[in-house]
């Protein structure tokens, strides 16, 4: 027990940051109070099954394993050559090619990485905002379509001038998200409605929202019988950063909204109160702060971060709507802000790991045909590990210190 | 600003509760009021609505019952008020509002849309009822899983991933094995070790359930998509040709009219679920065991002072729910498709946490909650074809809108397992 309100209080942060440690002694403290090395352990481990997924299920393997007991080298050679061609193609696919003679294509995997980050960063920070505030927010995905859909009817509908269309189509976009958001924060409030129980619901109606609107006129691309859009107009698509690659603005404003979500929640009043309320409700309550109130407020804020990832990935990746727009983001998302601790600049190294590993799996599915759907189970495993130190701790056998997730956050559906 | 703010706080609460009670018969009269206007009213008249009743090979044929469109649903209509007015008689006397009647004016209402709806066309009543039961029985199925873990305070939002990991364990074993009962035994067990996983995550580390729930979901689909692309889809004849359960008709009851072909004319794993929901209703609410479920998960502090190990009956209770989950995750392939494909639960998991909750945690309103969304998916299938007046993707967020409109305390009060959701830790 005392574990776990020690954990709290480190997750809140307000201890931290009271003697202002400098940026070293930070890292320091990170490094040896073992999160880092947690982390890092748990993506070794997650790696290690995801490899032995691959080699497991790997026909050639199998094929070598038949006749095991006449050569077995064959089958170990058949299984080192499976997951290293595998993984080498996925380190490719997302940082660095070193078989491309130019820098340009060289570092084209990377751009493919922050591409791939911009949309969880942004969800992520959605995710992380809730969770502060003491509340699971399952429906980024919803918060994502509605934020999309905002965005892209905006962007193919109305005719503006060249940078005012863009910031309004984004802004429609924000706000288009932090108004589904907000449906949950509001009945969260006002009717104890369980928030987990409200957005995975919203998840399902913003679906079936977004599969009817794509019937429409409106939303119809002429020509096309599919639901799909048409193209969002030229002037509101977030101009691409450079040449060859979908990397585009995009990636900046969910930085920069990372920034603006460390500064609400460390430096703002209304920070405070969130994380107070988060922290515990009574307790806030009884300061005077209005936990209905944080409630609405920090949900409208989750939805219009995560209305950001939608319009980010309508106007700057895809730049038309369809009914995979989201496609799974929102549950992506959720892993990104566990892995990140909920906080934001956490929360943007874990967007930019799995960006890198949904960019590196699109290169080693095309390579050596493994398919891209190990990305899910190596993403769930690490959050999975990250999750529980003390069974890493028991796998390794060694002392990591650190704190776990979510136990203090565990409430019942009312609640 | 705080003292006066609390001051609030607890008269709203008070206000609340009160309000909450005159919530469902309000909602019934509105929507019954409603209905009368927009199916009965405003709806032209001179149509009629017709239902075919039997089905090829029916002993007895009955001709198909053709009502005219208008009064039928003003009748319809009319009862949905009655119900709605014994509502509040009921909520005058401040007495509560008892399940059987949330279930007729559900039926009544939905026959009266139903009746608008085919108004000039013929539908067959008994080929839609038995749509909604196939829509139904793994939606029921994850029902009993989550309540059997949420009855003993452990929040499952794992039954997706339990669906989906029985759905692909049973096809891929009846696949290699070329038998369709090894998959039928080894579905639960698929179910059992995702919920293995929760309940070691959530009781022995104490990681938030809703997590490790929504974890799982990513891992298992993850997992079986792998899978799926490696094995299962290049070498289809091998890994994914597990064929399907025949349906066997009962005896004598097989043979009754409109009951007959929907209930008991069925895949053996249907006959499961029938046994499952009476064997979980009478476990839960006639057995020492259930007192002893139920006490876990509404005061776990009192029931381990009178010696039952909470932690223990949690765990086990989350595996047997997997197991349930795993189960009826085989009807998609052994019992519905025949085989294993791609995401295939498709959110399943999720309704039939809708449907627990509509249900309030008990099996009989969980099954009726579970047939109530399986009509809805099956009508916009069916109105689909006869061309609807409402855009079938509507219908399909009915069962997410209610849900919604039911936690948020607008049709009748909702009251979970007090424990749910809470760790137990020993002091």
């Amino acid at each position: 027990m005392s574990e776990q309100e020690h954990d709290t209080t480190a997750t809140s942060g307000g201890e931290q940051r009271q003697q202002e440690p400098s940026v070293s002694q930070r890292l320091w403290r990170e490094l040896t109070t073992g999160s880092a090395m947690l982390t890092v352990l748990s993506i070794v481990l997650a790696l290690a099954i995801g490899g032995l997924l691959i080699i497991l299920s790997d026909p050639r393997v199998q094929q070598a394993a038949g006749y095991f007991a006449d050569r077995p080298s064959d089958t170990f050679a058949a299984a080192w050559q499976s997951v290293s061609s595998a993984y080498a193609a996925m380190f490719r696919g997302s940082l660095v090619d070193f078989g491309e003679y130019s820098v340009v294509r060289a570092v084209r995997p990377l751009a493919a990485t922050l591409t791939n980050a911009t949309p969880l960063i942004a969800a992520g920070l959605a995710v992380a905002i809730a969770f502060r505030t003491g509340l699971l927010n399952i429906g980024a995905e919803g918060q994502i379509i509605l934020g999309a859909v905002g965005a892209g009817y905006i962007g193919f509908t109305m005719d503006l001038p060249v940078v005012v269309h863009l910031v309004v189509a984004v802004l429609g976009g924000v706000l288009a998200g932090a108004f589904w958001g907000g449906i949950a924060g509001f009945l969260k409030a006002r009717t104890g409605a369980h928030e987990v129980i409200v957005t995975i619901m919203l998840n399902y109606i913003a679906r079936f929202l977004l599969a009817y609107l794509l019937t429409l006129e409106a939303f119809r691309r002429a020509g096309r019988s599919d639901p799909i859009s048409p193209y969002v107009a030229e002037s509101a698509q977030l101009p691409r950063l450079f040449e060859g690659s979908r990397l585009h603005l995009g990636f900046l404003l969910a930085v920069v909204a990372a920034a603006v979500v460390w500064w609400l929640l460390t430096r703002s009043t209304i920070g405070f109160r969130l994380r107070a309320v988060g922290f515990n409700a009574h307790a806030a309550t009884t300061a005077g702060m209005s936990v209905a109130r944080s409630y609405t407020l920090a949900m409208c804020i989750a939805g219009g971060l995560a209305g950001l990832a939608g319009a980010s990935q309508v106007l700057g990746t895809e730049r038309f709507l369809s009914s995979g727009i989201s496609g799974g983001l929102g549950f992506d998302a959720i892993t990104v802000a566990l892995l990140g601790r909920a906080n934001p600049w956490g929360t943007v190294a874990a967007g930019l790991l799995f960006g890198a590993l949904r960019a590196g799996a699109v290169t080693m599915q095309a390579e050596t045909g493994t398919p891209i759907d190990i990305v899910l189970v190596v993403q769930s495993l690490i959050v999975l590990f990250i999750a529980a130190p003390p069974l890493v701790r028991a796998i390794f056998r060694i002392r990591v210190r650190s704190r776990g997730l979510g136990a203090p956050e565990a409430r019942g559906w009312e609640a | 600003m705080s003292t006066g703010d609390t001051g609030n706080e607890v008269g709203s609460w008070a206000e609340r509760a009160l309000r909450r009670r005159w919530r469902a018969p309000v909602m019934f009269t509105v929507l019954g009021l409603g209905a009368l206007v927009l199916f009965g009213l405003l709806a032209p008249g001179g149509e009629r609505s017709t239902f075919g009743i039997s089905t090829a090979g029916d002993i007895v044929e009955i001709d198909p019952v053709g009502v005219p469109s208008r009064q039928a649903a003003i009748l319809l209509a009319l009862l949905c008020l009655a119900v709605a007015g014994y509502a509040l008689l009921l909520t005058a006397r401040a007495e509560p509002v008892p399940l059987w009647l949330s279930v007729l004016f559900g039926s009544a209402f939905v026959l009266s849309f139903l009746t608008w709806a085919v108004a000039g066309e013929t539908i067959s009543l008994t080929g839609a009822l038995q749509g909604s039961l196939a829509l139904s029985v793994p939606l029921i199925f994850g029902a009993l899983c989550g309540m059997l873990g949420e009855r003993t305070g452990v929040i499952n939002i794992a039954i997706e991933g339990q669906l989906l990991a029985g759905a692909f364990l049973s096809g891929v074993v009846a696949s290699l094995l070329g038998n369709l009962w090894v998959g039928l035994i080894a579905a639960p067990v698929a179910g059992l070790l995702v919920a293995y996983l929760l309940a070691v995550f959530s009781i022995r580390y104490l990681v938030n359930q809703i997590i490790v729930g929504v974890v799982l979901n990513v891992l298992v689909l993850g997992l079986t998509n792998f899978l799926y692309g490696r094995l299962l889809s290049p070498q289809a004849q091998t890994w994914n040709s597990p064929g399907r359960f025949p349906r066997w008709k009962l005896p004598v009851l097989g043979d009754i009219p409109v009951v007959g072909p929907v209930l008991f004319d069925q895949t053996v794993i249907v006959y499961c679920m029938y046994v499952a929901v009476l064997v979980v209703h009478v476990a839960l609410f006639h057995t020492r065991w259930g007192l002893r479920v139920r006490a876990v998960g509404e005061h776990p502090e009192a029931a381990d002072t009178a010696g039952i190990a909470v932690n223990v009956v949690r765990f086990r209770n989350v595996l047997i729910g997997g197991a349930v989950a795993g189960f009826g995750g085989a009807y998609f392939t052994l019992g519905a498709i025949g085989v294993f494909s791609r995401e295939m639960t498709a959110g399943a998991g999720f309704i039939a946490l809708a449907a627990m909750i509509l249900g309030r945690w008990k099996p009989m309103g969980a099954v009726f909650a579970a047939l109530l969304f399986g009509f809805a998916n099956n009508l916009q299938s069916v109105l689909g074809i006869i061309g609807s007046p409402i855009p079938s993707e509507f219908m399909l967020m009915a069962p997410y809108v209610l849900t919604i409109f039911a936690v948020a305390g607008l049709v009748g009060r909702i009251r979970p397992p007090a424990a749910n959701g809470q760790p137990y830790i020993k002091s």
